[in-house]
């Protein structure tokens, strides 16, 4: 008999109680937590702002005609002149004195290991969490753009910026169901593992830096 | 009830024997050490503190968080209960994203997958953290076939270059200080000057590792979670070495449990809101990766994924033990334990330490291999109240002391059921099963030991007992019961 079968038959035997016309759906998942948060949107962007910025990301609110200042002032106070930049990320957001690395031929892995930094959209915001989730369609590129670049600087919209999780998940479904990588970010990389001291910044970017526009 | 596992467990010849560290676990034989090493009661201390406090700021500030318990704890349930289906539909989500399946009835199985699978391709693999891995020992088959593993989370980066066990299921290097850090870094890295600071011991090890993420093949992770709807597999992580796994190799090889599957990626909604405030006591982790199969053009091209049985349909078929498959291995529970708090993981001689160590492990490798664990525990309750998806640890933890003691009684005959011992622990059990009697016994207990206390110990029993005193120094019963402060503590908040 096969590994499967095996273990297929012992789950059947072990679940000797469960009455034979039993359907998953029989076992109830209430799921009466909030879905949704109701608060202004006002309030939900400025606690997405907030909540990033706790963990040591430098958060940026911003309206779309001061954009491109911005990006280019937090460009140029890291002294980035090089920076990778996905597909379909607007071409008008970039500041004209930067040399963009585009991914088309791919870049190598050691290319983007010591490239300055890179720019992306994001797929949505999460409020409550702080939370800024890739679903690495037009803007955001492949997962290692926005990995092995020491610097990650991220636009998100405010129309972009969600409440709570359920209703991130909700939005996400889609795209889980079309197969596509998601990456949820919450603060740069970090590390607790000596002596319990939070340290910023191990093997993802070491400095994320988030800008919203309203 | 309680016999279901009993039969199946006596029926069974062979045990997995991989989820414990040594062959015989002793809990009252490694406390007593670890309880006088200082530098690591300090930092257990310390830890369990620090983690405590912010998992119970994070949990405040949710109004909605009993729901979000009841709600985990139903999903689990569902999923348990109906586990064939959804791994066959897991299964059959993969496969048509790209991935392949791979079923491993116990540990040497899952070792021969995987070895067989990088043995096509390289002799040097980079893993994430993974409680499963630990649980098969597979560095240690793969170094048998002559593949050096790679740890790449910071804490099993350090226990790997100093050769020892994890001690804690998050932060498994709690117990060693900055200044040993930099010790082992110096010596082991040929980092000639390093200071003791956190940030430029991170830095060190970000280095190290940035060059094997760059040039390894083949990576290995565990995983927290898989949709059978979807075929997602889902890694929560903080540093940032998951992604580079994930992302940067050839070929992605992840072991799971066949517990970690739950039905529908709406359940995301749920566990991802339970796992990171239970567990590091943050709103939300840095960085957790989904992704599906093989996706062209962006990361590893080859996927396999590994079901590992090893004991757990075994836990499945108990249906008071049952609940322990609902643990997304927060590590809340061993936060708040006392006991565990005073003695650390390496005392419970467990892959999997602290109050769920103390129920999975003697279930997964059978109660005759891991008697004394069931007893790592004072019954407090307080690992059901944190746990995010509400398994009863006391309630599985009672069942198991009878477990232990019918099986004493039973494989010794009418001797071994008269021994001093089995006698106490057939009267324990009866009475841990009822938190009255329990009670009514502490008091008891207090008052009929005054003539034989001196100093605030017990070392001498009379009669039949005298055994147990021989070899262990009995500490006496405080004025005040552990549940008796307990109950203070909580009440005063
Ligand atoms: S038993 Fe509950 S509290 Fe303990 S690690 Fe598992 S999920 Fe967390």
């Amino acid at each position: 008999m096969s590994a499967k079968d095996t273990i297929l038959r012992r789950i059947h035997t072990a679940l000797r109680d469960v009455p034979p016309a039993e359907r998953p759906e029989d076992v109830r998942v209430a799921r009466d937590y909030r879905l949704t948060d109701d608060a202004p949107r006002a309030e939900i962007v400025q606690q997405f702002a907030e909540r990033v910025a706790e963990y040591k990301a430098a958060v940026r609110v911003v309206r779309e005609a001061d954009l491109v200042a911005t990006i280019a002032a937090a460009l140029r106070a890291r002294g980035i002149s090089r920076l990778v930049v996905p597909a379909g990320l607007p071409e008008a957001w970039l500041p004209p004195d930067i040399t963009p690395l585009r991914d088309t031929p791919p870049l190598s892995h050691t290319q983007l290991d010591t490239s300055e930094g890179v720019i992306t959209s994001c797929a949505l915001g999460i409020a409550q969490t702080g939370t800024i989730v890739l679903d690495h369609g037009l803007g955001q590129g492949r997962r290692a753009l926005s990995l092995l670049p020491d610097y990650h600087l991220c636009i998100v919209r405010a129309a972009q910026v969600i409440g709570l999780v359920p209703e991130a998940i909700g939005m996400l479904d889609e795209a889980a169901h079309a197969g596509r990588p998601l990456t949820f970010i919450s603060g740069p990389s970090a590390t607790s593992d000596i002596e319990l001291n939070r340290v910023e910044g191990v093997h993802g970017p070491r400095t994320l830096e988030v800008i919203v526009i309203v | 009830m309680l016999f279901v596992l009993f039969v199946v467990k006596k029926v069974r010849i062979v045990k997995p024997q991989s989820v414990l560290i040594e062959l015989q676990p002793l809990f009252e034989k490694n406390a007593p050490k670890a309880l006088a090493n200082t530098q690591l009661r300090r930092n257990m201390g310390k830890a369990t503190q620090t983690i405590r406090g912010k998992r119970a700021a994070v949990v405040d500030e949710m109004p909605d968080w009993e729901a979000l318990r009841e709600a985990g704890r139903a999903i689990k349930a569902r999923t348990l209960r109906h586990l064939d289906s959804y791994l066959l539909q897991l299964e059959d989500s993969v496969t048509r994203a790209g991935g392949s399946v791979h079923w491993a009835r116990d540990a040497a199985e899952a070792n021969a997958i995987i070895t067989r699978l990088v043995q096509q391709q390289a002799r040097e693999v980079i893993k994430i953290k993974s409680l499963t891995t630990d649980e098969i020992k597979l560095n240690a088959a793969l170094a048998d076939a002559g593949i050096t593993a790679i740890e790449t989370d910071l804490a099993e980066l350090i226990i790997q270059l100093a050769g020892e066990h994890s001690s804690h299921i998050l932060v498994p290097a709690i117990h060693k200080n900055r200044a040993e850090i930099r010790e082992l870094f110096m010596r082991t890295l040929g980092v000639a000057e390093l200071s003791d600071e956190p940030t430029a011991l991170a830095a060190v090890a970000r280095t190290y590792l940035r060059e094997k993420f760059l040039t390894t093949r083949v990576a290995i992770s565990g995983a927290n979670f898989a949709v059978a709807e979807t075929g997602t597999v889902c890694v929560v992580e903080s540093e940032g070495n998951g992604r580079m796994c994930l992302t940067l190799p050839d070929l992605l090889i992840s072991v799971m449990g066949i517990e970690k599957v739950i039905p529908s990626f709406q359940d995301f909604e749920v566990m991802l809101q339970l796992l990171p405030r239970s567990s590091t006591g943050e709103r939300m982790n840095p960085y957790t990766s989904l992704w599906r199969g093989v996706t062209p053009g962006d990361g590893p091209q080859e996927f396999h994924l590994v079901l590992l049985d090893n004991g757990r349909s075994d836990v499945l078929a108990d249906t008071v033990g049952r609940q322990t498959l609902n643990c997304i291995r927060c590590s809340a529970c061993l936060n708040i334990c006392p006991i565990y708090e005073r003695t650390g993981g390496h005392a419970y001689g467990s892959v999997y330490p602290g109050p769920i160590g103390a129920i999975l492990t003697p279930q997964l490798v059978g109660v005759e291999h891991a008697r004394s664990l069931p007893f790592a525990s004072t019954l407090c309750g307080a690992c059901y109240d944190v746990c995010p998806v509400k398994i009863n640890i006391p309630e599985v933890l009672v069942h198991l002391r009878g477990e232990v003691v019918r099986q004493q009684q039973d494989t010794g005959g009418l001797r071994a059921a008269l021994e001093p011992e089995n006698l106490a622990m057939t009267a324990l059990a009866k009475l841990f099963e009822s938190r009255l009697a329990y009670e009514a016994a502490q008091q008891a207990g207090k008052l009929g030991q005054l003539p034989l206390k001196h100093d605030g110990h017990i070392s001498w029993l009379p009669g039949l007992l005298g055994g147990w005193t021989a070899m262990r120094d009995l500490e006496a019963m405080p004025d005040e019961t552990f549940r008796e402060w307990w109950a203070k503590r909580k009440a005063e908040g």
